[in-house]
This record gives C-alpha cells, sequence and structure tokens, in this order.
C-alpha cells in the first residue's frame, strides 16, 4: 500500500453522486446541529471534523441587557461556507412553528431552506403530527423549502411529501435519547417509496447507529447530542463521518445476503491432509 | 416626557413617546448585528424599522440564531 495515497475517507465515492436537497446537491450525507457543546470553539471544530455542509440552528429570543457584542454562533459556522438550517425546536403549534420560520427567514436574508419540527410533549419530544402536517401546509404555500421531522410513520411521510416537503426526516428513536435505529423496517417502508431525499433525524447514539441508518438506504443523517455529548465530541464528529460514508458506501455495493449456514471462504480443494 | 410601555421579548419595556423600531433596536446596541424583528407577531424587515412608530402594548421581538439540533 502507497501511504501517500489520498485517504478514502476525504474523497466521495464516484458513483454517489451526493445529497440533492431543493435543487443543491451537497458531497456529505450528514447533516449537524450545534446545540449543547461546550463554546463555539468546540462547536466549529466538530462541524469542521464531521465534514457536514448543512448545520441546523435554533431560533431564540435575545437577551436583553447582556452583551451585545458578544461573540454570536453565526460567526463561528457563517453561513458563506455553510448551509444554515433554522429549526424550530420548543415549538408545539403549527401557529408558534410558522412565526418562528418567518423570522428565521428574515434573520438568514431570506433564504427559504428550514428544519420544521413540531413537538408532542416535553418528555418524549415526539411530532405532533396534526401540528407538523398544518405549518408544513402553510411553509410551502408561503414559499419554504420544508425539510420536516416526523414519526417513522409511511403514510404521514408520504402525505408530507405531497404537500411538497423536500425531505422527510423520521426519528430512530426520541430526540436525545442517543438509543439508535429502534425501528428499521419502517424506515424502510419510508425510503422504499419516497421520491424525497429520506433523512434520520433524532436518535443516533453512536456511528454504528449511523451507518445502519445508510446501509438501510437513508440519503442522509442528521445528529447533534450524538457528537455533542461524546467524550470526544471533535472525534465523534469525525466517526460520524467515516460512518456515513461507510453505510452509504455498504449500501451501493449491495450487502451479501444473510445465510443459515455456514460458507466457507477458502476452497475445500486442494487441502493439506 | 411622556413614554409608552410595550412588550420587549415578553418583558415590560419604556421608550419615550415617538421612538421607532429602529431607535429600540439601536438602543439596545443591536443595529447591523444578524437578528430579526417582529412587531406584534409581524416580522418587520429592518428597512421598514424607521418608519415604524411604537405603540403602547406593541409586543415586540427580537431574535437571534443560537446553537440547537
Amino acid at each position: 500500500m502507497n501511504l501517500n495515497d489520498t485517504p478514502d475517507e476525504i474523497r466521495p465515492a464516484a458513483t454517489d453522486a451526493g445529497l440533492t436537497i431543493a435543487g443543491r446537491t451537497y458531497a456529505s450525507r450528514l447533516l449537524v446541529g450545534t446545540g449543547k457543546y461546550r463554546d463555539f470553539d468546540e462547536t466549529r471544530a466538530a462541524v469542521d471534523a464531521s465534514g457536514t455542509e448543512i448545520v441546523t440552528v435554533t431560533i431564540r429570543r435575545v437577551n436583553i441587557g447582556q452583551h451585545a457584542n458578544e461573540p454570536s454562533l453565526l460567526d463561528a459556522v457563517p453561513p458563506d461556507r455553510f448551509t444554515i438550517l433554522p429549526n424550530t425546536g420548543g415549538c408545539f403549534n403549527a401557529k408558534d412553528a410558522v412565526y418562528t420560520l418567518q423570522l428565521a427567514r428574515e434573520l438568514l436574508g431570506g433564504h427559504p431552506l428550514c428544519k420544521l419540527e413540531v413537538l408532542g410533549d416535553d418528555k418524549t419530544l415526539f411530532p405532533n403530527m396534526p401540528e407538523t402536517l398544518k405549518a408544513a401546509e402553510a411553509l410551502v404555500r408561503d414559499g419554504f423549502e420544508v425539510m420536516v421531522y416526523c414519526s417513522d410513520d409511511p403514510i404521514q411521510a408520504r402525505i408530507l411529501e405531497d404537500i411538497g416537503c423536500v425531505a422527510v426526516m423520521p426519528l430512530a428513536s426520541l430526540i436525545g435519547s442517543g438509543m439508535g435505529i429502534l425501528n428499521p423496517w419502517n424506515l424502510s417502508l419510508i425510503i422504499e417509496q419516497a421520491r424525497v431525499p429520506v433523512i434520520v433525524d433524532a436518535g443516533v447514539g453512536t456511528a454504528s447507529d449511523a451507518a445502519i441508518a445508510m446501509e438501510l438506504g437513508c440519503d442522509g443523517v442528521l445528529m447533534n447530542t450524538a457528537i455533542a455529548h461524546a467524550r470526544e465530541p471533535v472525534r465523534m464528529a469525525r466517526a460520524m463521518r467515516l460512518a456515513v460514508q461507510g453505510g452509504r458506501e455498504a449500501f451501493l455495493a449491495g450487502r451479501m445476503p444473510r445465510r443459515f449456514a455456514a460458507s466457507p471462504s477458502s476452497p475445500m480443494a486442494g487441502r493439506i491432509a | 416626557m411622556v413614554s409608552v410601555t410595550i412588550e420587549l421579548n415578553g418583558a415590560a419595556h419604556m421608550l419615550r413617546a415617538g421612538r421607532t423600531l429602529h431607535d429600540l433596536i439601536a438602543s439596545l446596541d443591536l443595529l447591523g448585528k444578524r437578528v430579526a424583528v417582529a412587531v406584534n407577531r409581524e416580522v418587520i424587515p429592518s428597512p421598514g424599522w424607521a418608519g415604524r412608530i411604537l405603540k403602547p402594548e406593541d409586543r415586540v421581538e427580537v431574535v437571534v440564531a443560537i446553537g440547537g439540533g
């Protein structure tokens, strides 16, 4: 092996055209949240190590009376380098979610791409699907490009697609739980029928979870806590980058069939003795 | 001096009568910063701030982007 060869990890696979969302194509299939980091330096280091091109942010009231000159998140992850995906984290009804994204659009100079999430309750942070559908309809009508956090229900996913969402983002397990891919069968049903990218949003805990999602045929994975709450967030960000690439490659390569019986890898003919 | 009380990010806030949204944002040292502003849940793009005189009980929201997933 020539050690000077470019490591595979920094080259997108030749056979993979990348992740296209609302007409824009991204080489990375990993989307990363910016919450729960120690500081902006760590946020930026993790974002860089992850190789992501899309980062989520959330919209909150300015703390009146605090120093107006303290550093801001968008200095650490500038919109001219990354696609900023504003979310509606913390919204529990359609009205608040739509309002939040109208503010976000203004804040980000009119850019229409957004992540809609309308939560059901504090305990599960499960999506409230009736409110999610209502908000998605209003936002699409208003010209937003809506990537939508949703239940892993193929019918809801199809309805969201029909409304005009540009990506459906079912949870793999509860937000921030790190419980991994709990229902690969439902995700497969969604992937099978989808005409827009399917991105697992929420629940990934470690690299193998991300790889499993990609091996199922997901178009991408969105995560935050799995990186930010790892013992070494920057190293985990890199692990996630490799896992998403590995999982995608495995999906494209097509896994061998599972067999009940053993099958020797070495030929039986010509054995000594 | 006649003053009016508005609601700013959920808390009562006093300012002199006749002040505009632009004056308010300037007084908060937020001009030129990446913020978005709404009055009574209607987003007001920055070019409209100077023309918007704040009235008693206006509910003003000033938001930024912070870390989130």
